[in-house]
């Protein structure tokens, strides 16, 4: 399976967290949908899919959170009959990460995911450039960013 | 769900037990002592019964009532319930396997 990045920093903790919680997809990405790395995914339009959906939900959830005066949730995990999905966020230094993960319920399960995913989060703040400031992606840069986001995710 | 895990964990040499869902890997009850992490087993024995049940499929050999995992420091045992959970006990090398198995199979019977 292959796993690609647009932030190299990420790539390492990406492919040990698919290697040990042998999950099928991962995604990671900003709140606003901006793909950091992915693994598993075999078409940009999937990836761009997958992002603009996550984001959603955790907007979303998020609101509902705000709105029930609670904090934003942990983590949502949806099990179906073969698959689960796992999204959660966690904060780091430069804003928050989305973590969308997708896992056979054959060879994976909530609580691999889960056990793995902190470490993932560790991982993540441990590799992440120190004292960088984050990149402000305008509306009229969306499409450039996006298009090129989605060539090194590729391989393009 | 604790007076099921004071049946196993009242045997001489148990450090903890646990009841799993081993379908989604998570802990339904504990009764641990300090320094097992609880959801850590928890998740990786789900991962194993899934494992141990294709192979036991493969095998042609029914479904497996009982596994006893030795290492240097410590015994993982386990029943797996009919409910789908799974009774684990974390043990002492020396422990009466026996007796921890017996209190297991009670315990799996009290949670079907």
């Amino acid at each position: 399976m292959t796993a690609r990045a647009v932030e190299s920093w990420t790539l390492q903790p990406l492919t040990d967290f698919v290697r040990e919680a042998s999950v099928r997809l991962v995604l990671l990405m900003t709140p606003a949908g901006q793909v950091l790395a992915q693994s598993g995914f075999s078409r940009a339009v999937d990836v761009m899919s997958a992002a603009a959906l996550g984001a959603a939900i955790v907007a979303s959830t998020g609101e509902l959170a705000k709105q029930l005066r609670q904090p934003p949730f942990a983590a949502l995990n949806h099990q179906g009959h073969r698959h689960g999905i796992f999204l959660s966020t966690f904060p780091m230094s430069h804003g928050t990460i989305v973590v969308l993960a997708v896992y056979d319920l054959d060879v994976s399960s909530l609580g691999l995911v889960q056990l793995f995913y902190e470490q993932l989060a560790a991982d993540l703040k441990a590799a992440s450039p120190k004292g960088s400031v984050p990149k402000q992606v305008l509306a009229a840069d969306f499409e450039r960013e996006l298009s090129e986001s989605l060539n090194t995710l590729f391989g393009r | 769900m604790n007076h099921t895990l004071d049946l196993v964990t009242r045997v001489r040499g148990v450090r903890g037990a646990m009841i799993v869902s081993a379908d989604d890997g998570l802990v339904v009850a504990e009764q641990l002592m300090e320094g097992i992490q609880g959801s850590a087993v928890a998740a990786l024995e789900a991962g194993l019964a899934g494992r141990l049940r294709r192979a036991m499929e493969a095998a042609g050999i029914g479904a497996s009532v009982f596994w006893h995992l030795q290492a240097d420091q410590g015994t993982l045992l386990v029943v797996p319930a009919a409910s789908g959970m799974l009774v684990v006990a974390v043990a002492e090398p020396d422990v009466n396997i026996g007796l921890v198995r017996l209190e297991l199979l009670r315990a799996g019977e009290a949670i079907a």
